[in-house]
């Protein structure tokens, strides 16, 4: 007991004497790296809408970033844990393209033929084909890395080639089209949107998950007589959160179907087209809920199982976890594993918005899921990332593209300022945690 | 040995080579319950090497490992920790970027019935464990990286202790601490020979762990130059040992024993 009355002096001892800018930081727990990110994104976003006359900061266009980044998005979280063991993942582009070639022509020309055109099981018989095969190629590529010790570098600049080959094999470079109805609901658009009401429940929901995880928390810091945070950090925190999301479900909400579609929506239904035209609400899209969903199942997996841990500390120091009993070659498998699923549900993404599978599909996708991480805070010398920095990173990446053609850069400028933002990002990066030590 | 009882650690005749070079060549040692082993050498005499393979991190080219008079099937740390042998790396192997409740329980997580990581319960036995050790250890949240060379000992003979360990290897454990420290962990190396643990202590500088230790078994060029009861030899005899391979009266010789006309 006299320890813990020690604790709570110098605590108290510490905190008096910082300014209130750190003792914020100290009783909110806020990540200030992850903040610094935001605060990066939101100087690109206001920029890019001044320089843009108001287009950037618009429903429309921030859905449709939203939709753009969700199948790099997918990959980053997987490609954080790949980083954080001193590893790369150089194929998930090729990945991607392989299995969404696989699931195109299983979905246009195999399963028709087996269960009938548009067929109620279709999209799910060819998403978990996917999965499977994704998890299968990633597998392969983890048992090569860890049970023949080739390096990952090499494992996935040769599947880079492989699969990308492979893609262009199954159909002879044709590309393949159109998708099932159904499986395209995951590329997004006005039929792939849950719409107002659904979006409404879904941030509810979120708003309810985020209070219950605080009061959690709060409950078992004090189960076990741990240091709390002061009250008014966890309202602060429960507000600022709750207001996000539904300050992001507000914003997409708030975004209309376009006239046409409407008012074929309209004379299908027969309602009758209103003076000022239908408002008909787009919602959360469906890839950017399927995004979400892999981020909080990653951050779950990584934060709070055996395996996430086990990650960290191999990255940490390969040798201490293998001395500790861990079988750290399984948990290579396991990881790469992992990533080719992940490849999976972002090649579903994308065939699905582009209603196509074609044999170019995911090409560079690799540079900017990596990017994308290493952006996000994944330090490539192993054991530090998080999943939501890599998922901010990636929506980072994609408002610099969205925001370079909105303005009317060209292409060959856009790679350009994209290379140069990334090299920037880790600099930085790199000057934080040195000063941070 | 006079010795009667079952040895509660008993490797015999062991060899290990790296690419042509016998790191450790037929060598034997013991260990009793409640007994304190030094194993002494200098650098490179093979020393951490030959308590390598009975923890499980090298597999052996040849010989047997007892463990209470059973042959022991030790292949990995995984299998070692099974038989109870704990061991403190002289490198501390911890696992530097996560906390010291995690560090603890690697591999051996404690979950919730729901199969997720039970930190709280992890973290509550951690200061438990730290408050007997270090009481002034606070730094529960942090990475072990941010810690000193003395809070990672802490960390790492924490880690091995807490487990109940039957066998206690320690190789160097002093070599990161500062004076107060070092009496800290002596204190803690009579506690737990008193709770019947056997320890295998290694070092190269026999001041060290003279005063721990209840014999001393000394090599030189991966062999085992003899064994000792501290009582029967002075320092100097020891040292003698541990730079000539020269075997006193008192000591029994082992294979690396200089050979006397």
């Amino acid at each position: 007991m006299a320890d813990i009355t020690n604790t709570t002096h110098a605590n108290r001892a510490r905190s008096a004497s910082e300014n209130p800018v750190k003792r914020f930081f100290r009783a909110t727990e806020i990540d200030t790296r992850l903040l610094g990110m935001v605060g990066a994104m939101l100087i690109i976003w206001i920029g890019f809408n001044i320089l843009s006359g108001g287009l950037f900061l618009t429903p429309r266009n921030l859905w449709n970033l939203s939709v753009q980044t969700a199948s790099v998005a997918v990959m980053a979280t997987g490609m954080v844990l790949v980083i954080v063991t001193r590893n790369i993942d150089l194929s998930v582009g090729s990945i991607l393209g392989f299995v969404g070639m696989i699931m195109g022509v299983l979905q246009a020309e195999l399963l028709p033929q087996l269960l009938g055109f548009n067929h109620p099981a279709t999209w799910i018989v060819t998403l978990l084909a996917g999965l499977l095969l994704g998890a299968g190629i990633g597998a392969l590529h983890g048992a090569i890395i860890a049970f023949l010790n080739v390096p990952s570098f090499i494992v996935t600049l040769g599947g880079l080639l492989v699969w990308r080959g492979a893609t262009w094999f199954v159909t002879s470079g044709r590309t393949v089209a159109p998708m099932d109805a159904t499986f395209r609901l995951m590329g997004g658009g006005t039929e792939g949107s849950i719409g107002a009401t659904a979006s409404w429940i879904v941030g509810v929901v979120a708003c309810i998950a985020i209070v219950a995880t605080i009061v959690n928390s709060r409950k078992q810091r004090q189960r076990f007589g741990f240091p709390l945070r002061p009250m008014w950090a966890e309202y602060f925190l429960t507000a600022v959160g709750c207001a996000l999301v539904l300050g992001a479900i507000a914003v997409v909400n708030s975004y209309p179907w376009p006239v046409a579609i409407a008012r074929r929506y309209a004379d299908a239904n027969g309602i009758a087209w209103p003076e000022g035209g239908l408002f008909i609400p787009h919602g959360i899209a469906i890839p950017v809920l399927i995004a979400i969903v892999v981020g909080i199942v990653m951050t779950f997996i990584s934060t709070r199982l055996r395996f996430g841990r086990y990650v960290f500390a191999l990255g940490g120091n390969p040798e201490a976890a293998e001395l500790a009993g861990i079988k750290t070659r399984w948990v290579t498998v396991k990881i790469f594993a992992l990533m080719g699923m992940l490849c999976a549900i972002a090649a579903a993404i994308s065939t699905a918005r582009l209603n196509a599978a074609t044999n170019a599909q995911g090409e560079l996708d690799e540079l900017y899921t990596i990017a994308a991480a290493v952006i996000g805070g994944t330090s490539l010398a192993g054991g530090m990332g998080t999943i939501a920095g890599a998922m901010l990173g990636a929506l980072v990446m994609q408002s610099l593209q969205s925001g370079m053609v909105l303005v009317g850069i060209d292409t060959p400028f856009q790679r350009i300022v994209v290379g140069m933002v990334l090299v920037v990002a880790v600099w930085l990066d790199t000057v934080y945690r040195a000063r941070a030590k | 040995m006079t010795d009667t009882r079952t040895p509660l650690v008993e490797m015999k005749n062991v060899s290990i080579s790296f690419g042509g070079i016998h790191a450790v060549d037929n060598a034997s040692v013991d260990l009793y319950p409640g007994e304190v082993v030094a194993l002494l050498g200098h650098n490179g005499a093979g020393k951490s090497t030959l308590i390598k393979i009975l923890s499980g991190a090298y597999k052996r080219d040849s010989g047997e490992i007892l463990i209470n008079g059973e042959p022991a099937d030790i292949n990995n740390p995984r299998d070692a920790k099974k038989y109870g042998i704990e061991t403190i790396y002289q490198t501390l192997a911890v696992a530097d970027n996560v906390d010291a409740a995690a560090n603890l329980y690697l591999g051996r997580e404690l979950r919730t019935p729901w199969g997720t990581l039970d930190d709280v319960a992890m973290e509550a036995k951690t200061r438990e464990v730290m408050g007997r050790l270090n009481p002034n250890f606070q730094r529960f949240k942090e990475p072990v990286k941010a810690l000193s060379g003395g809070q990672r000992q802490s960390v790492a003979i924490a880690r091995a202790i807490l487990f109940n360990a039957r066998i206690l290897i320690m190789d160097e454990p002093t070599a990161a601490l500062g004076p107060q420290e070092t009496a800290q962990v002596g204190e803690l190396i009579k506690q737990l020979k008193k709770e019947g643990i056997g320890i295998f202590l290694i070092s190269h500088d026999i001041h060290d762990v003279f005063d721990l230790a209840d014999r001393v078994s000394v090599m030189k060029n991966g062999q085992v130059v003899g064994h000792a009861r501290t009582e029967d030899v002075t320092k100097d005899e020891v040292l003698g040992m541990i730079i000539l391979g020269k075997v006193p009266e008192k000591a029994i010789p082992g294979p690396g024993a200089m050979q006397t006309a």
